[in-house]
């Protein structure tokens, strides 16, 4: 799992590969055409990006006809935050706030 | 990462309380007493009454679901994406109550939706760059 871990971080460290991945994110499934118009960059830069991104698994592509679409793999990112011990964290804090009001009604 | 996406998960946090369960009851159940310890809230104990949870990060959008006082009380929580239960049990003991929650029903797909979404996102991409940076 560390090696997961370490080849998602450094293929996100790229801030333009990040911001490619986080569009993707936020706008669905994507054309590399579509992702270089508004990335600054050239075509065969941004497919290079999204190669790396696949190769990590960050991201999945889908042939069809003459296009590629691309869409980002959040599952991919499971392996750096687990949600249920992140909201069991929050729960044991508001269990202590709990306990702390409980004792100030016996006052 | 082989997880089925019908999968679901939850959480449980428990604890013993030296406090009789009608006292927990209303702090479990009365608003300004949920806002001291929860999030400021519109509940009311109505089984299908709709409310509000509002924290800093954000609003929850709840139902009361099941209601019997004193022992159990479990509302909907749907917040960024993020459907779930959560299920309050109190059960009286010789030095109190013991308190169970659980929060159950995320899923795998519903987890990444809601990372996607908020503050998940935020709080990674600002997290990122310094672990980046004490990778090499």
């Amino acid at each position: 799992m560390p090696d997961t871990r370490d080849a998602i971080f450094r293929t996100l460290a790229d801030p333009t590969r990040r911001a490619i991945f986080e569009r993707l994110c936020r706008e669905g499934e994507t054309t590399v055409g579509a992702l270089t118009a508004r990335a600054g960059i050239s075509q065969p830069a941004v497919s290079k990006h999204l190669r790396v991104l696949k190769q990590a698994g960050l991201v999945h592509d889908r042939h069809e006809g003459r296009q590629t679409h691309y869409s980002a793999q959040l599952g991919a990112l499971a392996p750096l935050i687990d949600w249920t011990s992140q909201m069991t964290g929050f729960w044991q804090n508001r269990f202590d706030h709990l306990e702390d009001l409980l004792k100030r009604m016996d006052q | 990462m082989n997880e089925t996406p019908t999968e679901a998960r939850s959480v449980v946090v428990e604890r013993e309380m030296p406090h009789p369960p009608d006292k927990i009851w209303r702090a479990l159940t009365q608003p300004h007493l949920i806002a001291e310890w929860l999030m400021k809230t519109d509940f009311e104990p109505v089984v299908d009454h709709r409310f509000n949870l509002r924290g800093d990060w954000g609003t929850v959008d709840c139902q009361v679901m099941e209601i019997e006082p004193n022992k159990t009380l479990s509302y909907s929580w749907a917040a960024m994406g993020l459907e779930s239960v959560v299920t309050w049990t109190l059960t009286p003991t010789s030095a109190g109550t013991h308190l169970r929650m659980e929060q159950s029903g995320f899923r795998p797909d519903q987890q990444q939706a809601y990372m996607g979404a908020k503050y998940g996102w935020q709080k990674f991409f600002a997290n990122l760059e310094g672990v980046v940076g004490g990778l090499s």
